[in-house]
């Protein structure tokens, strides 16, 4: 199994979701550089870090969606095979149209950087299969650009299709207004594609999955991960 | 390039220039003619109190820089201390005060720029931001836009270049309304033997410019932080730079990258004064000389002479000397990282700096007139009048209470001590995986990867306390520093500075300044802690009323052991409180006095170093036998307040508690008065007697105050109920406050 993080330029969490594979779960991982030749074929998953690709200028993930990396993560992700995208690599996904729906300013107008819970909304897909038995995750969210919209008829296919992997939620699952910590529709915090093989979502399962904290939480999306790719379920 | 040296110099250009008469004649005199309309420009900075330090720096050799653990101590871009195992920590605390006033977003965007440049131009990671902010009474016209600003421009250019902000402090008084303070602190680690310095040597190697272009913004930046504020201050905005976060991400990368070559041989950021600063002051370091050619240097816009190259303030740009032939090495590298980059000069054996300007010659200096060519100036001191209509606390105008509740909830609202989560939360501070602990604890911790260490980070000072006292102060900062990094488990390693004062021209803001570095210098020989970097912001003043005195210290502590972190919040029910430390009958400049009376006097508590280092003691011993639950400086609001905060900020359940206390002085002054030393801690009821066994062997006074439990802080003073409130009513009051104010 080998996993590859893409460093835009303005990365800032591709040494933590490095530091996570490669020093907690023991995956083989490399660096996959944005410019030049990009060869992905090596690779069964793909990671796009949060952070400020080419700055967020324009608007996040915007710039990125031309970068060379890109093109073949669009390949790559049409071929069947892993993305996972946090933060920004979500809006990156976005952006790309990998997935559906757009993320825009918070709805408070600030950056906000805390930890909050996400109910579970379905466990089956490659990124959430370990999160059985578990409802309700603590995981830490950091942006400024996390408010997910999609029109209705978008969210009655997410809906439908059961692509909506995590909502915004209470300690006890409960999915109202008062946990929605940046106006996403339906409190969505995380999706899958229709052919689940490519998740974003705004919370860092990497800043909860180090035993140097208490919490581990984020541990459950890399352990799905790990599982999925082991198994073949994709393959 | 159109060039200006044709203008003649008349004393109007040189006042305007912020320089005296005097200084002129100075120039004059060691050139040995008159310098051009550029070479007066390069003087105007390089000898502006901001670059010269030219008030401060006879009385900053009071302080300690020196120590077993010091890799580098004043003078360079910042301090390296040793931390073990063949790592050092490179820190810095600097001001940007001036232009955060100005222009909030971006001054105190900038301010965080400069800083972390400050810590990776030494080849150190930054892993930590840390800010300390002082803003004008809360109801002052002016704030709420100041604080969101600030807090903006901190948020949007830490947040971006990747480095946490974990932890700082924030006051508001009216002294501040026509002066703000900024002032950030950024920490980095570095492997002990790979520590870069700002030298120019190697005659003929060259010197290359990357970064950002060059633009006319900030030009005379380091002259406008150099005087004080007047009506006509909004006029200083285009002095103010322009941050761009993502740049500054990429020289962070791409320096680092850099730095694992063998050819870099010396290296600096622009920060004040710009290119001017970091070509004298490199080839100051080295002894040597720099040519320099201006039609090299990346250009944002054309038409720029000389002089406006020389002193803008454009963020985000280095220079550096390489071997010479590894000039390509270092332009492939800038290239992949998609910098700006270009060999703009050589070094030479001269030491003489000479710029050019397509081949011609625009500036011609001698290395060290410019460096260090500046008086040092002792100016005159005068302990000031006000002092005596301020020195003793009026009691008349405090009846003791006969109940505690109004008071405590008063305080808890009050914007110094209200929980600052509306802050934090616009801050990342959990990037990079090393934040053990939330902002808002006594101190910030951070795990040292590859290692069981982890390093506390403390930032603090009263200034009500240093206007009442500067010496006293100032001392009682670096005491809460200390004691805030022994309550979350760790020994003070180093400390860093930022002497905010008014302005040295009046003699009574140099008494102050004067008591404030003696006491802090005092306090830090018997902590044994070196000084280890710093930055004096002075001119902190509007139309001659002044800050103030704001000594600004931050503390860096280390754990050898990360599990020794401790956190301020109690855990268990049935665990017993205790309280190490005396408590004295002391009001003054307490903030129950200000909210209370609004009334800023009398003596700052008292301190006695002595206690204060065995109350820390005993709490860290206790720390590391694993005995305590909880452990929380007794500061601002008193016990009151640190009982309050111990019971309502844990994360998922606050806890209720029962005190019971015999006291022989005013209940006030128990609860709500500020005596220092003092550290409220809990533990589990079976180590108790363990726990007095050892505060009576110890000799450090010690006693029982209560039990955690319930929903409510309850407080019994001689058996008569003061206090009795649900803590999340308390709860609600002290997270909400802040937002009220400044949302």
């Amino acid at each position: 199994m080998k996993c590859g993080v893409v460093v835009f330029p303005g990365s800032n969490c591709d040494h933590d979701c490095f530091h996570i594979l490669k020093h907690v779960f023991k995956i083989d991982t490399e660096w996959i550089w944005h410019k030049g030749d990009v060869d992905l074929s090596r690779f069964d998953l793909v990671v796009l870090p949060g952070g400020y690709s080419y700055g967020d200028y324009l608007r996040a993930g915007a710039i990125a969606k031309f970068s060379s990396v890109m093109k073949e993560v669009v390949r790559f992700a049409n071929s069947g095979r892993m993305v996972l995208g946090i933060c920004n690599g979500f809006q990156v996904l976005v952006e790309s149209g990998l997935l559906p729906g757009a993320l825009i300013q918070n709805h408070t107008q600030k950056f906000v950087c805390k930890t909050v819970s996400i109910r579970v909304e379905n466990v089956s897909t490659p990124f959430s299969c370990e999160c059985v038995g578990k409802t309700v995750l603590d995981i830490p969210i950091a942006h400024h650009q996390g408010n997910y919209f999609i029109d209705s008829d978008g969210l009655h296919q997410l809906v439908d299709n059961q692509q909506i992997v995590f909502r915004y939620s209470g300690p006890e699952g409960e999915v109202i207004d008062q946990y929605n910590p940046n106006g996403s529709v339906d409190n969505i915090a995380g999706i899958v594609n229709e052919d689940k093989n490519v998740m974003g979502l705004m919370p860092h399962p990497e800043r909860c999955a180090d035993p140097a904290w208490p919490n581990l939480d984020g541990q459950l999306i890399f352990k799905s991960i790990i599982y999925s790719l082991q198994h073949g379920v994709l393959l | 390039m159109k060039n200006s040296n044709s203008i003649t110099i008349t004393p109007d250009i040189v006042r305007q220039h912020g320089l005296t008469l005097e200084e002129f004649s100075r120039i004059e005199d060691l050139l040995g003619r008159e310098p051009n309309f550029t070479e007066l420009g390069i003087f105007s900075v390089m000898w502006s109190e901001h670059c010269s330090y030219k008030s401060s720096r006879y009385y900053l050799k009071k302080l300690p820089t020196t120590g077993p653990r010091v890799l580098q101590g004043p003078g360079e871009n910042a301090g390296v201390v040793d931390i073990g195992d063949g790592v050092a920590a490179v820190f810095k605390i600097e001001s940007h005060n001036h232009p955060s006033f100005i222009e909030p977003r971006q001054g105190a965007a900038t301010g965080v720029g400069g800083i972390l440049r400050d810590i990776f131009t030494m080849g150190a990671r930054p892993i930590a931001l840390m800010n300390s902010l002082r803003f004008g009474a809360s109801d002052h016209s002016r704030t709420r836009f100041l604080v969101n600003g600030v807090v903006d421009g901190i948020s949007n250019y830490g947040n971006c270049t990747g480095v946490p902000t974990v932890g700082g402090e924030i006051y508001f008084d009216p002294c501040y309304n026509g002066n703000i303070l900024v002032n950030v602190f950024c920490l980095g680690l570095i492997p002990s033997d790979k520590i870069f310095l700002g030298n120019a040597s190697g005659v003929g190697n060259p010197v290359i410019y990357f970064g950002s272009k060059t633009g006319r913004d900030g030009i005379h930046g380091a002259s406008m932080a150099s005087s004080e504020f007047d009506e006509s201050s909004e006029e200083k905005r285009p002095t103010v730079q322009v941050g761009d976060p993502f740049a500054e991400k990429l020289l962070i990368e791409a320096c680092l990258e850099l730095m694992k070559e063998d050819w870099v041989v010396g290296i600096q950021d622009m920060g004040a004064a710009g290119l001017t600063c970091s070509t004298f002051e490199m080839a100051g370091r080295a002894g040597t000389g720099i040519d320099l050619e201006l039609s090299k240097v990346p250009m944002r816009e054309a038409g720029m002479t000389p002089y406006e190259t020389l002193l803008s303030e454009s963020q985000e740009r280095m220079l550096v000397v390489v071997s010479k032939g590894m000039e390509q090495n270092a332009l492939a590298l800038f290239d992949k990282w998609d910098l700006d980059a270009a060999v703009v000069g050589e070094v030479t054996d001269t030491p003489m700096v000479r710029i050019f300007d397509n081949g011609n010659p625009v500036v011609n200096l001698p290395v060290e007139l410019v460096v260090d060519g500046a008086l040092d100036l002792k100016r005159p001191t005068k302990k000031p009048e006000y002092l005596k209509e301020v020195d003793h606390v009026n009691l008349g105008f405090i009846s003791e209470p006969a109940r505690g509740e109004e008071i405590l909830k008063k305080l808890l609202s009050s914007p110094n001590i209200a929980n600052k989560h509306w802050v934090y939360e616009q801050y990342d501070h959990m990037v990079r995986l090393n934040t053990l602990g939330l902002p808002g604890s006594d101190a910030a911790v951070l795990r040292v990867k590859g290692s069981q260490k982890a390093l506390a980070l403390s930032v603090d000072c009263n200034s009500r306390y240093c206007y009442l006292d500067p010496f006293h102060g100032a001392q009682i900062a670096v005491a809460e520093c200390v004691r805030n990094i022994a309550c979350s488990g760790g020994d003070p390693i180093g400390l860093t500075n930022c002497l905010n004062f008014g302005n040295p021209e009046n003699p009574e803001i140099m008494w102050q300044f004067e008591q404030a570095v003696s006491g802090m210098g005092e306090a830090c020989k018997f902590f044994d802690i070196p000084v280890v970097s710093g930055n004096v912001s002075l001119y902190n003043e509007t139309s001659g009323e002044a800050i103030y005195p704001t000594p600004t210290v931050a503390v860096v502590g280390l754990l050898e052991d990360r599990s020794f972190h401790t956190t301020q919040w109690f855990k268990e029910d049935g665990d017993l409180i205790a309280l190490i430390g005396l408590t004295m009958e002391e009001f003054g400049g307490s903030e129950y006095l200000k909210i209370m009376c609004d009334r800023v006097e009398g003596k700052p508590p008292h301190l006695d170093l002595r206690l204060a280092q065995s109350v820390n003691k005993l709490c860290l011993e206790l720390i590391r036998e694993k005995i305590l639950a909880s452990a929380h400086d007794c500061s601002e609001g008193g016990l009151a307040v640190a009982l309050a905060e111990s019971c309502m900020s844990h994360p998922r359940a606050p806890k209720g508690a029962t005190l019971g206390i015999d006291s022989t002085v005013r209940n006030d002054a128990f609860l709500f008065g500020e005596s220092q030393s003092r550290i409220l801690i809990s533990f589990s009821a079976k180590n108790r007697l363990e726990v007095e066994a050892k505060a009576k062997a110890m000799e450090v006074p010690f006693a029982v105050i209560g039990k955690v439990g319930g929903d409510s802080l309850i407080v019994n003073i001689n058996g008569k109920e003061f206090i009795r409130e649900e803590v999340s009513h308390l709860k609600q009051l002290w997270f909400g406050a802040l937002e009220t104010y400044v949302g």
